[in-house]
């Protein structure tokens, strides 16, 4: 899959909640290419070093929408560009989520990890349930669209305002016990949360994919920074070899 | 701008068609920036350090964003010289571009068994790495002792056939000193810096932000420490240097090669820009030019004493 670069226009910026946005870009060179699952790299002005990766929510012929929590300087910087300015980005990079738009997967997105979900229930044409767990209502965001593009949507906080009170791995396993035609689990959150639910795959015979997370540098598998422990004992790189990995790969036991 | 300057450099009997490299644990070997352009744009490449077997490097993090710079600790990941040999050097020589391969060894014999391989192997130059700040074992130990600096580089000349170039470390008191050892030991030439050991800590956690602890220091807030080190050795040895050490502009490029550097390397530019070396190149030319120089070699050791 060959990735470009491209100074992209934002046409459109939205606050989902109190810390998270959705910017949608036009980069129709890049969004022609895209696997679910993949990240852009973009350049947040000239005082950072590094680009920041963002993964790829939803995307269309010519557009891509990211959706971002500021976490820090770089993202403060993305939060405050407008319609009409221009980001350099990097993209479509990284080994995505293996998906036929026929497939019926149960996706499963916790928290900042909902985002690229929604880019695999619209990419399976509303085929997949879905399960998303937040911290707690005021960060929920994006359910409406998860409903246009999914057979189902099931929610969970952790504080129980929203949803299920507790974990999503609790109702991945009320759903896989009861529901056995799914193609495979797809899950992106943070780690405990994929350890859990690839946990809960397993106990019932069914391939989970994950999206890991690690601080990168060149983003394109040049610089090697950002390892990730295999189970085979091996490193490898969530931004070339993932960020998308088959869970049975993945060390959970690695910090 | 119309130009005509002559861009290609002789280093120490390696032709560069120009004199902008890519630095070593940058750049892989080449494959992935290989999407971007041609790598035959490029001077040459110093590929990924290698070592006489697979190494699979630190735990993650490795890396942490500075003021403009990055600390980094890979720790050497590669696999091994025989694969590099194997997988990434035919690939490498379809392109026109000197191929600089760069070695660390846990004893000195290392580097002796990896410069006859590589050397059999048509590598067009060895990079002699003793100067990496991530590993126990070997790596930075060589390069801040004058007798060991010396006793590496003289066994690596034993057994390469093509030049020998060290790379040194300005993690020592006196640069100059292990410059000087080199050159007497055979070096054909010298590349410099490597990078400077530094450290961050998260203060919410209270602990560093990288798994070892500390890194390699990069970036353009090591370019004014990088640009002293290449004049003080330049003021001392013949042989030509490479210089590096957060080259982000041609004005970079240039402030190195009037320094004494006869060609320069770029790496961690690449992170943000990939195309990064290309337009460093572009800039270099037109500075050149600007001069009123027709050969970019002419700015090598410019630099006009007070």
């Amino acid at each position: 899959m060959p990735a470009h670069q491209s100074i992209c226009t934002i046409v459109e910026t939205t606050q989902l909640n109190a810390h998270a946005y959705s910017m949608t870009l036009t980069a129709p060179e890049i969004a022609g290419t895209i696997a679910p699952g993949q990240f852009l790299h973009i350049k947040c002005g000239d005082a950072f070093l590094l680009r920041r990766p963002i993964s790829i929510c939803t995307w269309d012929d010519t557009c891509i929408r990211i959706v971002f929590e500021v976490r820090g300087e770089g993202t403060r910087y993305l939060a405050s560009c407008k319609a009409g300015d221009t980001l350099d980005v990097l993209g479509p990079l990284g080994h995505g989520f293996t998906l036929s738009k026929s497939d019926r997967p149960l996706l499963v997105g916790g928290g900042l990890g909902t985002p690229p979900m929604l880019g695999c229930a619209q990419y399976t044409g509303g085929n997949a349930e879905v399960i998303l767990g937040f911290r707690s209502k005021e960060r929920a965001m994006l359910i409406e669209a998860f409903t246009r593009h999914a057979a189902s949507v099931t929610l969970a906080s952790d504080d129980g305002s929203l949803g299920f009170h507790g974990f999503v791995d609790a109702l991945v396993r009320a759903r896989l016990s009861k529901e056995h035609s799914f193609t495979a689990v797809l899950a992106c959150g943070p780690k405990p949360m994929l350890h859990a639910v690839a946990q809960a795959a397993t106990q019932f015979g069914i391939s989970c994919q994950v999206s890991l997370e690690e601080r990168m540098g060149c983003g394109v598998g040049a610089c090697l920074v950002c390892a990730c422990k295999t189970s085979g004992g091996t490193y490898k790189h969530v931004c070339k070899d993932g960020p998308v990995f088959d869970a049975t790969e993945v060390d959970w036991n690695a910090e | 701008m119309p130009n005509n300057v002559d861009l290609a450099v002789n280093f120490a009997g390696v032709a560069l068609k120009n004199p902008v490299v890519v630095a070593s644990g940058t750049f892989g070997f080449g494959r992935e920036y290989g999407a971007f352009y041609d790598l035959s744009a490029l001077g040459g490449i110093c590929v990924k350090g290698l070592t006489p077997t697979a190494r699979e490097g630190n735990p993650a993090p490795r890396i942490a964003e500075t003021p403009m710079g990055i600390l980094n600790s890979v720790g050497l990941q590669n696999p091994g010289v025989d694969a590099f040999i194997q997988n990434e050097l035919p690939e490498l020589k379809k392109h026109h571009l000197a191929v600089i391969a760069n070695i660390s060894g846990d004893a000195p014999e290392d580097y002796g068994a990896m410069c006859e391989k590589l050397s059999a192997a048509g590598v067009d130059m060895i990079e002699v790495n003793i100067s990496c700040p991530n590993v126990k074992a070997g790596g930075m130990m060589y390069g801040t002792r004058p007798g060991l600096a010396a006793e590496v580089t003289a066994i690596a000349k034993r057994y390469a056939t093509v030049p020998v170039m060290v790379k040194l470390s300005p993690n020592v008191t006196d640069i100059t000193e292990i410059a000087r050892a080199v050159e007497c030991a055979g070096a054909d030439a010298i590349s410099l810096i490597n990078t400077l050991r530094g450290m961050r800590i998260d203060v919410a956690t209270c602990r560093p932000i990288l798994k070892m602890n500390t890194g390699g220091l990069s970036g353009p807030a090591v370019l004014p420490v990088a640009v002293r080190m290449v004049w003080e050795i330049a003021n001392v040895v013949k042989i030509p240097l490479l210089g590096m050490g957060g080259i982000a502009k041609g004005e970079d490029a240039a402030q190195m090669m009037l320094a004494g550097a006869t060609a320069v390397a770029v790496g961690t530019a690449c992170f943000s820009e990939p195309l990064a070396p290309l337009h460093i190149l572009r800039e270099l030319e037109e500075i050149t030019a600007a001069q009123g120089l027709s050969h970019v070699g002419k700015l090598t050791g410019g630099v006009r004493a007070w």
